[in-house]
Order: structure tokens, then C-alpha cells, then sequence
């Protein structure tokens, strides 16, 4: 129950601290709305699969943006004042709920973005509006764990990215290759599978956190 | 055990037959593969050398986590060295095979693709290593990177490559086991020869990994010593 409770407390925080300050979400948003643009500059209207594979290259780039931010901001001593006040699995656990929450509704803000700039390919909006969600949070534990890591060493973004994108090309091709359903009327078989083996996958990625993240805590 | 000489006879012993018998045995004649089938004792035991040299590591890295040495990191990182280096053989012996069975050497077949980013996720734990001045702090953050990367080792090399359509045996659409060119259907001569190739290079990887892990270890006590 207590670590339920600070769970949510550093949850509350996280969402307090964005509110008032607003600096990670308008900054993303302000980032995924111009690098959309610059697509559409660049693209016009591509074709079906040039949209999938740009949408979810978005979507990665967003991510390292958005969660990179989350323990950049936490310096030293506010780490020690955690330490003192709550577990390192109640810490890691808030910070994954609070990056999938930001990450939900990045990816809901530039399906919209890019269904308005780059036309609207999708013969099943309602699948592909659940799988980008279901991408989003899947990216974003992956990435709110690797943040973690980064932070230790004190080299964030370019350290993430070395990380980061070799670690979440399976994710993403998995992505890509359940996408793909959105663009045509036809159910294909397997589907289940791959969802399947997608959730296997994030609740793998969230149990690792869970295990190893104490062991990044402690100095 | 480590320490005795025997798994070291073993392994030559195993590597010579290989030599020897991996190019005079009869092998069967299927498709378009002729003569080039014999590369199989050569590309596959890679493979399986690379996966048993990266468990041995994550082992040590769990170790290290457990109760923090300076031996247990050593082990860990020398493992995953030569388990990079196995890796690379295997796609450099993947791709001489592709390039006379498959028309081209590198083809962007999803097994070669996602065999090389197995490989970057574990050149990624080198640059993260490097990156980190303290030495405790780069073992333990390296251990618990190693963990993370052994596990999305999995998806990568074990499950994804067999949902994708693929020229590599065990895809979709292609009959048999990756590891095993069909599995059962192994044919009797070559499987002679084919474990005995997997235990001997395995063997050797391990070989090569002690004497570079008593090499760091003597570096070590020299570092501390003067």
C-alpha cells in the first residue's frame, strides 16, 4: 500500500511539474509539429509505406526527446531527497507511468499532425490510433530505462541514442510490420501473435526495470 | 576444472577433425547449395559460440551485481569481447556463404540485418564502458547494461528473425531450424561432424577468453601495484 502511495505521490509530481512549467510538453510539440512540416516540405503526400516508416521514425526521435528530459531534470541532491523518501522501484515505476503518459499523447498529437500535413493513407484509423498509442508506451519504457542508464554516465542524448537505437529496432520493426494492417482492408493472419509478443515484450523491458534500476540508484 | 588442460586437447583435437573431416566427408547435394554446405561446420558453431560466450558473460554480470568484484567484471567484459568477435565470424562466413548461394554477399536479409544489430547492441555496452572515467561505476552500470542487452539479445536473434520472410533457413515461408539446416533432417555424416564443430569452437572462445581475462588480471595487479 505505502509504495502504491509514493508511486502515485512521484507521479502527481512529475504531472504537477509539467503543468506549471510546461517545458518538456511544448518543447516536444513544438518539435514534432516543425519536424512534420519539414517532411511535408521535403515529401508532399508520400505513398503508404514511406507514411508507415516516417511515422514511426517520428515517433522514435520524439521519444528520445520526451524521456530524455525526465531524469536530465533531476539533479544530485533532489536524487538524494528521493532516496530518502522512496523506494528505487517506486522511483522507476512513477517515471515509466509518467514518460508513457507523455509519450500517449505525443504519439496521439503527431498521428494527428501527420494525418492533417501528409494526407490520411489509413483505411483503419481506430487500429492504427490503438497501435500508435500502444508504440508510444512501448518506446517509451524502453527509452525511460536507457535514461536511466545515461544519466549514470552522465552523458545524455548522444548516449542514448547509441543505446537506444540498436535496442528498439526489433520493437520497431514489429511495429512497422503490424502497421502495415492499418493501410489495407484485409485482416491479415498472425496478428494476434505480434501484438502478443509486442505486450511479452514491454512487460519484459518493465520487469528489467524493475530488477536492475536499484542497482543504477545507489552511489 | 578451468584451470586443466583437457577441454584445451578437447578442442583442438575437435578442430582438426573439422578441418579434416569437414572437407573430405560425403555431403548431400541440395538445391544450389553443392560443395558450399560444408561452410555450415564453419558459420553455424560461430553462432552458437557467440550465444554460450554472452550467456557466460551475463552470468558474470549477474555476479557482479550480486557481490561487486573487480574478477567478475573482468570475466564479463572478455566474454562479451570474444563473443563480438564470434559474431562478426559468423557474419563474415554468413556472408561469403550468401554470396555464392544467394547471388550477393549482403542482400539485406532480415537474419543478416538483425544479426549485425545484435552486434551493435553489444558494441553499444563497449561505447557506454568507455564512456564512464569511475571504474566501480563503469562495472556496475556496464553489468546492468549487460543484462538489459542479453535479454533484448532474444526478440532480436531468436523470434523476430522467424515471423519475417527470409532467404536463411527457419523463416517464414522457409522450411527448418536456423541453427540446425532442418533439424532433424540433418543428414547423418554431417552431423558427425557438425557438433563436435560447435563443441571445439566453443571450446576455443573460452580458451581465448581465459588467457585475455589473465592477461586483464595482470594488468590489474600491476595498475594497483604501481
Amino acid at each position: 500500500m505505502n509504495s502504491i502511495k509514493s508511486i502515485i505521490t512521484l507521479f502527481k509530481k512529475d504531472v504537477l511539474l509539467e503543468v506549471r512549467q510546461q517545458y518538456s510538453f511544448y518543447g516536444v510539440l513544438l518539435y514534432v509539429s516543425s519536424t512534420i512540416f519539414v517532411l511535408y516540405l521535403a515529401m508532399g503526400r508520400p505513398e503508404d509505406d514511406v507514411w508507415n516508416g516516417l511515422f514511426w521514425m517520428i515517433q522514435l526521435f520524439v521519444c528520445v526527446n520526451a524521456v530524455a528530459k525526465s531524469f536530465l531534470q533531476e539533479n544530485k541532491g533532489r536524487m538524494l531527497y528521493f532516496y530518502s523518501i522512496a523506494g528505487p522501484r517506486d522511483f522507476i515505476l512513477s517515471k515509466l507511468l509518467f514518460n508513457a503518459l507523455l509519450m500517449l499523447v505525443m504519439s496521439i498529437m503527431s498521428l494527428f499532425l501527420f494525418v492533417f500535413l501528409m494526407g490520411n493513407p489509413l483505411k483503419q484509423p481506430l487500429q492504427f490510433i490503438g497501435l500508435a498509442t500502444l508504440g508510444g508506451v512501448s518506446l517509451s519504457v524502453v527509452f525511460t530505462f536507457l535514461a536511466a542508464i545515461a544519466a549514470k554516465a552522465q552523458q545524455q542524448a548522444a548516449l542514448m541514442a547509441i543505446l537506444g537505437f540498436p535496442i528498439i529496432i526489433p520493437q520497431l520493426l514489429l511495429l512497422m510490420k503490424i502497421a502495415t494492417i492499418a493501410f489495407s482492408s484485409v485482416i491479415q493472419a498472425g496478428l494476434g501473435q505480434m501484438v502478443l509478443l509486442l505486450l511479452g515484450l514491454d512487460a519484459m523491458v518493465v520487469v528489467l526495470s524493475i530488477i536492475l534500476f536499484p542497482f543504477l540508484w545507489k552511489d | 576444472m578451468i584451470r586443466k588442460s583437457w577441454w584445451k586437447v578437447l578442442s583442438v583435437v575437435f578442430l582438426l577433425f573439422t578441418f579434416t573431416a569437414g572437407f573430405l566427408i560425403k555431403v548431400p547435394h541440395i538445391g544450389n547449395l553443392y560443395g558450399s554446405i560444408r561452410n555450415f561446420f564453419f558459420h553455424v558453431p560461430m553462432w552458437f559460440g557467440m550465444m554460450v560466450l554472452f550467456i557466460v558473460s551475463v552470468i558474470y554480470a549477474i555476479k557482479f551485481l550480486r557481490n561487486p568484484s573487480i574478477d567478475a567484471d573482468i570475466y564479463s567484459r572478455e566474454y562479451a569481447k570474444t563473443g563480438i568477435v564470434f559474431g562478426v565470424l559468423g557474419l563474415i562466413t554468413g556472408a561469403i556463404w550468401a554470396n555464392y548461394t544467394w547471388g550477393e554477399a549482403w542482400s539485406n536479409d532480415p537474419k543478416q540485418l538483425l544479426a549485425a544489430i545484435a552486434l551493435l547492441i553489444y558494441a553499444a555496452y563497449f561505447i557506454l564502458r568507455n564512456s564512464i572515467p569511475d571504474v566501480d561505476k563503469r562495472a556496475k552500470i556496464g553489468a546492468v547494461y549487460n543484462v538489459f542487452a542479453c535479454a533484448m539479445l532474444f526478440p532480436t536473434l531468436w523470434i523476430i528473425p522467424r515471423m519475417v520472410e527470409s532467404l536463411h533457413p527457419g523463416g517464414q515461408g522457409v522450411e527448418g531450424n536456423p541453427g540446425m539446416g532442418g533439424g532433424k533432417d540433418l543428414d547423418p555424416a554431417m552431423r558427425m561432424v557438425f557438433w563436435p564443430a560447435v563443441v571445439g569452437w566453443t571450446l576455443l572462445g573460452v580458451w581465448i577468453t581465459t588467457l585475455r581475462i589473465r592477461l586483464e588480471q595482470f594488468k590489474e595487479k600491476q595498475s594497483v601495484n604501481g
